[in-house]
């Protein structure tokens, strides 16, 4: 049986019939072709499936679609409005902090959430907000500097 | 003085990664798409009786399911002894052994269920030590009929699948010479490369029978080769497409999942298969960095000069070695890491084991073997009284010195990297511990590494150049993470004076972009970037040749600058490359030459083979990346924690195309070598890993990271592009031999297996604490056996 739900994702309303087993991350990667979203893990211990649903950077392997009824989500197809880069994409870019690409998507929403609920965080919060973020190749530093700079801390 | 190279141009990926634009294989989805899911072995050591698909392709919406039977081939990069799914017998827990393509990944899931499978369990074998015992059940009876390289022994009738030995000078006589010896051995356990994205691949059998393969891979054209090999097909019937790749580290240098997939498309002709691996199955499926044993007995002198050494490594290869064998190689041509040793005897021994395939893996045997090198150099050092870092410098190769194999080497940096970490970590100086149960301690080790390839392997790479001054650029080398898009860029810019901006990269199809070996061995920069720089030079020829006839100067007398050919003499006299990209127009309207394509191919010059006996070459490999790293770390003495405080790193690159990218691969190596120092241990019983999964099996986190100083050096490698060596692997191998000598410097403990974990620091806090390692237990994990033996003569 398929339940009926509407949401908003990127500022777009959507109305969608989905299978009650079916996650999130699989909703929006396979029915909705928003595919920045990755699955490392499947299981909420990676974080590259990160995603913004009403303020707050979740895990969406680990959330059902039907939970996504009523709800705001931002994905990181969302975060550059008109051409513009958000400045956490623009400072992900100067710093170098990303390499293979992978963890990207995930990490810069749980950076945008961090950003969005708290615009000059603390080294510390910014390693509270990425610390289910986990990322291969590039040893983390330059990743922490970048959302420094993109939330004003360094010119 | 270059305009590109050296500098720190952003990410020509950047855009696309940043904006989820990027396109990785599990992202593709193509119309009639079928999925697959794999049968894995349940025994560590089986012969199968039989399989039993009939229920399972009963099912609805299953499409094909194969077996060993559909795929009967062996292959291998260096040693053919594998299939891509188990024929005869079962290896390894979690071999595959049926593969099953279905409408849905859950009926594909509900499919695999269905396969039965009759197993007569054989007796199996989980260490290197006990697989090379004489009466040791066999896990490869065929293996002196397999192909194999001619660089490569294996020993039927073994579980031996390859012995490399070294031989150089008069080891006993070296050993008479020496005032000391001392004999020590350690262990490394297997551990994952654990990328982000799991193994994916898309296969497509077309009517004509040709068959495209959209992989998550480093080495397009290796896989294409290996899939020929397994497949009987014609190369030109197999297209190899890599889009984006999630992180590879070795992982996806072979080649796996490829050949379940493609047997399963050719019974579905037409339409594409998916395979995309779980996290377990990544981990337990795919390929591991293997287990090594060594053991290591260091003959000095009074004064410090290292005058013999005699090292042995047992590889735990696993249950397939086909790339194996070539760790254990770079293990033997590499056996006393960056030192200068007049006499030395090394055996290197790949040994087939029931566990998980060891694979190549970010240092390929440098981590594991340096992590031996580089504890017992200090555990000389202090037997003998000398500093860690003086006890380097003295024995580190020179200007002109020697390698194991007699190899004779100049621009040699070691000594600066040394230098530069003994600076950066303030060598000497005492650190106050943050505690009353806290103690500090600062650690060095150093590290040589070459990329461990034939001889002969090629590189090739085509620039277009557009008829509006543009330039696209192709080659196979592959992107995975290092920047090598950016880097290779570079350099044709450099040569070309075209922007980097104004260069589209083009790379990893087999059908469109040109020959690359692989993406492996921190090579790509020095490899593809000479066949770069040639094709790019080769462009500029062209252009220049044109530009003489259309300005009527000699072609000696130009050259290019700021997107145009200028005279030398005369600046105003100059013809833009737009305007040359599709040949000369001549004053009559009639044209000339035509389009402007440049092309390069390259081989590292002069690399021969050793001899078979004693492993003495001039030139066994193309160049040596030296480097150092300096640790400074506190131990909680109430719960055995480990704080690595700070990370000095110097490597010596050649010429850093990219120095913001180089610091990137070394910040990134620090923390997969931290990672693998303190976090790290695929835990296995009988031959199951017990930890498939990023809950059980730690990889650093952002909490994790030390400070970081990076340090670059540039001694110019004469046959690299603008003077660059590679640094991608030699980034992480000296952090856990630096960390675990720290240990030694803070407590007097000496540590002798990875990971470096809080249980058995505090083991050894407790059990003798403040000891000299004469006295030092065998700290080993659960895997290893065998006694540390610390004695003095």
């Amino acid at each position: 049986m398929k339940h009926k739900i509407s949401f908003t994702v990127n500022g777009e309303k959507v109305h969608m019939e989905v299978e009650a087993n079916k996650t999130l991350l699989r909703m929006l990667r396979e029915d909705l072709n928003l595919t920045g979203a990755k699955e490392g893990c499947g299981a909420g211990e990676c974080g590259s499936c990160t995603v913004i649903v009403d303020g707050k950077a979740v895990n969406s392997c680990m959330m059902l679609a039907v939970e996504a009824d009523g709800k705001d989500i931002i994905t990181v197809e969302g975060l550059a409005k008109n051409g513009v880069l958000d400045p956490l994409q623009q400072s992900f870019i100067n710093n170098a902090a990303l390499q293979c690409g992978y963890c990207t998507p995930g990490m810069l929403m749980s950076a945008k959430a961090l950003l969005m609920r708290n615009p000059n965080p603390s080294e510390d919060d910014i390693k509270e907000a990425i610390g289910g973020n986990l990322c291969r190749c590039t040893g983390y530093k330059v990743i922490v500097d970048a959302i420094k700079e993109a939330a004003g801390q360094i010119n | 003085m270059y305009k590109y190279v050296g500098q720190s141009v952003k990410r020509v990926d950047g855009l696309d990664k940043v904006t989820g634009y990027a396109k990785y294989v599990d992202d593709l989805k193509m119309p009639g798409m079928l999925y697959a899911k794999i049968k894995t072995s349940p025994y560590a050591h089986a012969r199968i009786i039989k399989v039993d698909t009939s229920k399972a392709e009963a099912l609805e919406g299953v499409k094909a399911v194969i077996t060993g039977k559909d795929v009967p081939n062996r292959v291998g990069l260096y040693l053919e002894d594998k299939t891509f799914l188990a024929t005869d017998k079962v290896r390894f827990i979690g071999e595959p052994v049926a593969a099953v393509a279905a409408v849905t990944p859950e009926i594909a899931e509900e499919a695999v269920e269905l396969i039965e499978v009759e197993y007569e369990e054989l007796p199996a074998v989980f260490s290197a030590m006990d697989a090379i015992k004489h009466d040791a059940p066999l896990i490869h009876e065929d293996l002196g009929n397999y192909k194999y390289g001619s660089i490569f022994f294996p020993k039927p009738g073994t579980n031996i699948s390859n012995h490399y030995k070294i031989r150089k000078g008069d080891i006993e006589k070296g050993f008479a010479e020496a005032d000391y010896i001392m004999e020590n051995e350690f262990y490394v356990p297997h551990i994952q490369h654990a990328p982000i994205e799991n193994h994916s691949v898309i296969a497509l059998t077309e009517p004509s029978g040709k068959v495209t393969v959209w992989s998550s891979c480093q080495s397009p054209y290796a896989v294409r080769k290996a899939l020929s090999v397994a497949f009987n097909l014609p190369l030109n019937k197999i297209r190899v497409i890599s889009p984006a790749v999630g992180g590879g580290f070795g992982g996806k240098a072979g080649t796996t999942l490829e050949g379940i997939t493609i047997p399963l498309s050719q019974k579905c002709m037409g339409r594409p298969v998916k395979l995309t691996y779980t996290r377990e199955e990544d981990m337990v499926c795919s390929f591991v960095r293997q287990g090594c044993l060594a053991r290591i007995k260091t003959g000095v002198k009074k004064d410090g000069r290292i005058v013999a050494e005699e090292n042995t490594f047992y590889w735990e290869g696993g249950a397939y070695t086909e790339y194996g064998v070539n760790i254990t190689r770079a293990g033997g041509y590499a056996s006393t890491g960056p030192y200068d040793i007049p006499n030395v005897k090394a055996d290197s021994y790949c040994v087939y084991t029931n566990q998980p395939v060891g694979g190549p893996y970010r240092g390929f045997g440098m981590s594991e073997i340096h992590f031996a090198i580089e504890q017992n150099l200090d555990m000389v050092a202090a037997e003998l009284g000398i500093d860690p870092v003086e006890f380097r410098k003295i024995n580190a190769i020179k200007e002109g010195g020697h390698t194991v194999t007699g190899q004779q080497l100049f621009n040699v940096g070691i000594t600066k990297c040394i230098e530069a970490v003994e600076k950066d970590i303030e060598w000497g100086k005492k650190e106050k511990p943050s505690g009353p149960n806290k103690v500090r301690g600062k650690g060095i080790a150093c590290m040589y590494k070459a990329p461990s390839q034939p001889n002969n392997v090629a590189s090739s790479a085509l620039i277009k150049i557009n008829e509006d001054g543009t330039a696209n650029l192709l080659v196979t080398a592959m992107d995975i993470g290092q920047g090598s898009n950016t880097a290779l860029a570079q350099i044709a810019a450099e040569v070309l004076t075209i922007p980097v901006e104004k260069i589209s990269v083009v790379t990893g199809d087999t059908d469109v972009t040109p020959y690359e070996w692989q993406t492996v061995a921190s090579r790509i920069t020095y490899c593809a970037g000479n066949a770069v720089k040639k094709a790019a030079e080769d462009a500029k020829e062209q252009m220049l040749k044109l530009a003489s006839i259309g300005l009527g100067l000699p072609a000696e007398y130009l050259e290019l600058r700021d997107e145009y050919v200028v005279s030398k003499i005369y600046p105003d006299r100059k013809i833009s490359i737009a305007d040359l990209a599709l040949g000369l127009t001549m004053p009559d309207g009639s044209g000339i030459h035509g389009p402007i394509i440049g092309r390069g191919s390259f081989i590292p010059p002069n690399v021969r083979n050793t001899d078979k006996e004693t492993g003495q070459g001039e030139k066994p490999v193309a160049f040596w990346t030296f480097g150092a790293q300096a640790v400074d770390i506190e131990i909680d003495l109430e719960t055995g924690q480990i704080e690595v405080l700070k990370v000095a790193a110097a490597y010596d690159v050649g010429k850093a195309i990219n120095p913001q990218l180089c610091q990137a691969q070394i910040e990134g190596g620090i923390v997969q070598g931290l990672g693998s120092a303190l976090l790290e241990h695929q835990i296995m019983n009988k031959g199951k890993v017990l930890n498939p999964n990023f809950v059980d099996y730690k990889i650093p986190a952002v909490r994790d990271v030390p400070e970081m100083i990076v340090r670059i050096i540039e001694v110019p490698e004469e046959t690299g592009p603008y003077g660059a060596r590679g640094v991608g692997e030699p980034a992480m191998v000296p952090t856990a031999p630096a960390i675990a000598n720290a240990i030694y410097n803070a407590l007097g403990i000496r540590i002798n297996s990875l990971p470096l974990t809080a249980e058995k620091v505090l083991y050894a806090i407790k059990n003798n604490k403040s000891v000299s390692c004469k006295l030092v237990k065998n700290n080993k994990g659960e895997d290893g056996e065998g006694q540390v033996k610390c004695g003095i003569n």
